[in-house]
């Protein structure tokens, strides 16, 4: 196991964590701020890629793409919020996790409907393809480099929106008292869609970046969203900041737990056990690493205590 | 209105009078279809015991659907390839008896659904939601990963498992065998409601805090119930797995665990025969729609907004309404 594989792993690592960042951060703040569980977020996460992909194959452009994916999520996140999330901000979690289950099927179904059911492309564009050389000697994707730049600046924007702007300063008043809110004169209503677009559009962003390394199809949103839900849970829901924290343990461990879980057990057991162990307990390091954090703090890390 | 025991054994009738047509008609697939639809009942129900009755939103019964369809896919794979089942401790033959498959399928989803409950019912609300999801999802992974047993190309069983006394080959018998079980588990959950423990779940559900005041321990309750409700979706993902002489890591997938809820839901949440109700809807509306186009699930998703957004007490509470307002 040599130093270089580690780093490789990590980076990988972190690069994963970012873009569930991306998902995790709208989705917490969509719970947080409405006190809504939108398991359409995932969908909103392909709508993105099908945008870029769809929209980069007819004008070339990457750039182009993206933002794309950016207008066509915040686009379709607003659509829904005004048609059919509105009326379930006063609902119980229950009929808010069908309506947005209901919302998948027509998401999906739709998408399936328009682009049909094979997958689509999307090339990283020439300019950030290849792999460049870090300090060390290793040799490592310039575009996953970047992906995980892509994703500190949007951390680092979405903290200074929310820390340091008055829109952030309605967001985070809106989290603890609506109803003083609305009485100071904030359109709510106004605010409420401002916020689902929002988590929409990185949600979209989220899906293009990664759909130029992985294919564009249908139903790509639907792992990423349960490993967003993780993050959540994990980080507590609500906090940013523990999505952040949530995305990068998780976007490592399953990184890492891949790579040297069957290594770990190739030290008692012959090869073929210890890799058949090792990718079977890695797929399910992540639920454990879950399991472990809500024994300790039942509303995770960063969670408000109920 | 329609008196709620009147309505239940009128859809019972009904489900039952289609499968004995289609038999006398000599119509397999239709037999199939009403099979399909007592089998997604019978775990509904089991659901219907932890959402209706205990409030609470699991998002992840498919792991226990998934369980008792890998129990029956496992013995049944041992008994056709003649190979014992290794437990470490001692090994135990396979078995094509479906007695002994429900009874292994409902003793390990029950065994599954102790630390599982335990685990979840720490949390609420959306925690709960999420954390069920995942421990189906956990599985879901593991079995995709675990070869010995088909991994994600699952495991296909070639002949049903037998029943004493009874030819599981013909549809009718087959679908007589799981209506019985539907009818019984009905039953059961009925009592179940009413008895002194449906009635402190209900309490437990509706006032945590007056329930635990008065004596009971609100959490043992609930886990009691989640327990019962994942045995019956283990049975259920046993009969389903036969249905289909067929398992796959797509019995444990999130989609299983949504579509359950949505049974439960389109049928009408807590009402006995709502899971049964949803079902048949579910598989008519499947069967139909898919018949007039391939992007079917587009009007699924359709008609369940316009339920939650405008029907919520789901079919049974349109046919017959609840006369106080206490679900």
């Amino acid at each position: 196991m040599s130093l270089i594989l580690v780093i490789e792993q990590i980076l990988n690592g972190v690069q994963l964590g970012v873009m569930l960042f991306l998902m995790a951060a709208g989705l917490t703040l969509i719970f947080g701020v409405m006190g809504l569980i939108n398991l359409a977020h995932g969908s909103l996460y392909m709508v993105g890629a099908f945008a870029a992909a769809a929209v980069a194959g007819v004008t070339g452009s990457f750039l182009l793409g993206l933002v794309a994916a950016l207008v066509a999520a915040a686009a379709a996140g607003a659509l829904i919020e005004v048609t059919v999330i509105r009326r379930l901000y006063a609902a119980d979690h229950l009929d808010q996790v069908l309506a947005t289950f209901a919302l998948i099927l027509v998401f999906s179904e739709g998408v399936r409907w328009v682009f049909g059911s094979f997958p689509l492309f999307l090339d990283i564009p020439a300019a950030l393809s290849g792999p460049v050389t870090l300090p060390g000697g290793i040799e490592y994707p310039l575009y996953r480099l970047v992906l995980i730049g892509i994703g500190l600046a949007v951390g680092l924007g979405l903290w200074w929106l929310i820390e340091r702007t008055r829109l952030g300063i309605r967001i985070r008043a809106g989290e603890n008292d609506r109803e003083m809110i609305a009485a100071l004169g904030v359109d709510i209503s106004r605010l409420y869609t401002l916020v689902f677009a929002l988590g929409a559009a990185l949600a979209g962003l989220a899906g293009a970046l990664v759909g130029a390394i992985q294919s564009v199809q249908v139903g790509m949103g639907e792992p990423v969203l349960i490993l967003a839900f993780v993050v959540i849970v994990i980080g507590g829901i609500g906090s940013i900041r523990g999505a952040f924290v949530g995305a990068l343990l998780v976007g490592l461990t399953e990184t890492l737990g891949g790579v040297f879980l069957p290594a770990f057990f190739g030290l008692f057991t012959d090869p073929a056990t210890a890799t058949s162990i090792g990718a079977s307990l890695a797929s399910m390091a992540i639920y454990v690493l879950m399991g472990v954090v809500l024994v300790w703090r039942p509303t995770g890390l960063f969670g408000v205590r109920a | 209105m329609i008196g709620e025991r009147v309505l239940s054994l009128g859809v019972l009738a009904v489900l039952g009078g289609v499968a004995l047509l289609a038999a006398a008609t000599d119509e397999p697939f239709t037999i199939t279809l009403a099979t399909r639809v007592a089998i997604l009942a019978l775990a509904a129900a089991g659901l219907n015991i932890a959402l209706g009755l205990g409030g609470l939103v699991s998002f992840g019964h498919a792991l226990f659907f998934g369980l008792g369809g890998y129990v029956m896919g496992i013995l049944a794979f041992h008994a056709q390839t003649y190979t014992p089942l290794d437990l470490g401790l001692f090994e135990v033959a396979g078995t094509k008896s479906m007695p002994l498959i429900w009874l292994a399928a409902v003793a390990v989803s029950a065994l599954v659904a102790i630390p599982v409950g335990l685990l979840a019912l720490r949390t609420s609300g959306v925690y709960f939601i999420m954390i069920t999801l995942a421990f189906a999802q956990m599985f879901y992974y593991f079995t995709i990963s675990w070869s010995a047993y088909g991994g994600e190309d699952g495991l296909s069983i070639y002949v049903r498992n037998g029943f004493p006394g009874l030819n599981t080959l013909d549809p009718i018998q087959f679908f007589g065998l799981c209506f019985a079980l539907l009818c019984v588990v009905l039953w059961l959950s009925a009592r179940l409601a009413r008895s002194p423990f449906g009635l402190a779940l209900g309490a437990a559900r509706q006032a945590p805090a007056r329930a635990e005041a008065v004596g009971f321990d609100p959490m043992r309750l609930r886990l009691v119930a989640f327990i019962i409700s994942g045995a019956i979706a283990g049975l259920a993902g046993a009969l389903y797995a036969d249905l289909n002489r067929f398992v796959s890591p797509a019995m444990f997938g999130w989609h299983l665990s949504g579509e359950l809820i949505v049974l439960v839901i389109l049928g009408g949440v807590a009402r006995i025969i709502g899971p049964v109700v949803g079902a048949g809807l579910f598989v008519m509306l499947e069967h139909f729609l898919g018949q007039v186009t391939d992007f079917w699930q587009i009007w699924l998703g359709l008609i369940l907004l316009v339920i939650v957004l405008y029907a919520r007490g789901g079919i049974v509470g349109l046919v017959s309404p609840r006369r106080t307002g206490h679900g």
